[in-house]
């Protein structure tokens, strides 16, 4: 028992220690690494577009995040950090779009194609429904009974 | 006599689904075509910039001719004129350059360069050895001022007004045509409005 805690407290530790310092940018707390991280998660590199500034190897990608890193430090919110990067290079820059009214459709269009959806399904269920409760008339059945006999009578 | 039989018994309260439904799948084909027709034609590398209708960003930069003196924004002021962001390691900005050349041979624009992200020297050495359409260059070594510019790939190429606004931004190389079509009429008209 008191060697698999000391494990646990070794381990605490080795994660501790290594999350100090990212990719050269010491900070001076878990928060400001953990929003470090986030922002450079949420912003596009512009140079090679698919990917975000904390994977990409870019020249300007590098600069971008030595400003993040920067603005982080000096105790920017997110909100102020993110509004710098539109500023400059449009929304673009963030690979979640914003909601606003040019975004509308973008955001809107899944949950229309959803209730579209629902309605289809329910239209085409009661479609079925109906086809399947087809009454036949007592009178219909006799004529159709009528027809198997005679029919039946031929062969 | 079995015709009501089965006409009854194969279409309920006529239930059937109209005719037009079956074409559903080939409008939303259709339509499907125009978006991907005009969406793939677009080229992803051409962001629009925010800055366009906005004054110039604020710098205080060393010039390239001498280093001790200063290229400021309100530089820009005045007179419509051309910003060129550009480096020596910039293959594009070595293809635009002979366009550069024409530009400024024609006296129509003065042309104005930010050195992006390169040492200074070796844009001295570039210039003397290519020829220079630039009237002043602002060296802007770490990039900090392309940031504000929201430069992300070179040669990019800014349109301003006399009162210091953006108008247009140009990414990548400017070709002769570009220069007839576009920036020409832009530069012909912002002119036209301020002499009012």
């Amino acid at each position: 028992m008191a060697y698999k805690i000391a494990c646990l407290c070794l381990l605490l530790f080795f994660v501790t220690t290594s999350s100090a310092e990212i990719a050269g940018f010491p900070f001076e707390s878990e928060a400001q690494e953990q929003r470090f991280r986030e922002l450079s998660a949420e912003l596009r590199c512009l140079v090679c577009q698919n990917q975000s500034l904390a994977d990409s190897n870019a020249g300007l990608a590098q600069d971008l995040r030595s400003e993040l890193y920067q603005q982080v430090l000096g105790g920017n919110s997110n909100n102020q950090i993110i509004n710098f990067m539109t500023d400059r290079y449009g929304d673009f820059i963030l690979y979640k779009p914003r909601f606003a009214t040019k975004t509308l459709l973008l955001w809107l269009t899944p949950i229309l194609l959803f209730i579209v959806g629902i309605f289809c399904l329910i239209r085409f269920s009661k479609f079925r429904n109906q086809r399947q409760q087809t009454q036949v008339s007592e009178e219909d059945l006799q004529k159709i009974r009528a027809l198997l006999q005679a029919e039946e009578e031929k062969r | 006599m079995s015709q009501p039989v089965e006409s009854q018994v194969a279409s309920p309260q006529g239930q059937r689904p109209k005719r037009w439904v079956y074409l559903l799948p080939l409008g939303l084909f259709v339509v499907l075509m125009v978006f991907f027709f005009f969406g793939l034609g677009l080229n992803p590398r051409l962001l629009p910039s925010p800055l366009i209708g906005q004054p110039t960003p604020e710098f205080s930069l060393p010039k390239l001719s001498n280093p001790d003196e200063l290229f400021q924004h309100t530089d820009l002021k005045g007179e419509v004129s051309l910003l060129n962001i550009w480096a020596t390691w910039c293959t594009s900005c070595r293809q635009e350059h002979p366009v550069l050349m024409k530009i400024a041979e024609s006296e129509e624009v003065p042309i104005y360069g930010l050195y992006y992200k390169d040492i200074p020297a070796q844009g001295v050495v570039w210039l003397q050895d290519y020829g220079d359409p630039y009237r002043e260059n602002a060296v802007d070594e770490n990039g900090k001022v392309g940031i504000e510019w929201g430069a992300y790939g070179t040669p990019e190429t800014f349109l301003i007004d006399q009162k210091g606004i953006i108008r247009y931004k140009h990414v990548g190389p400017i070709s002769w045509h570009d220069w007839e079509t576009t920036l020409l009429p832009m530069i012909n008209s912002l002119r036209n409005n301020n002499g009012v």
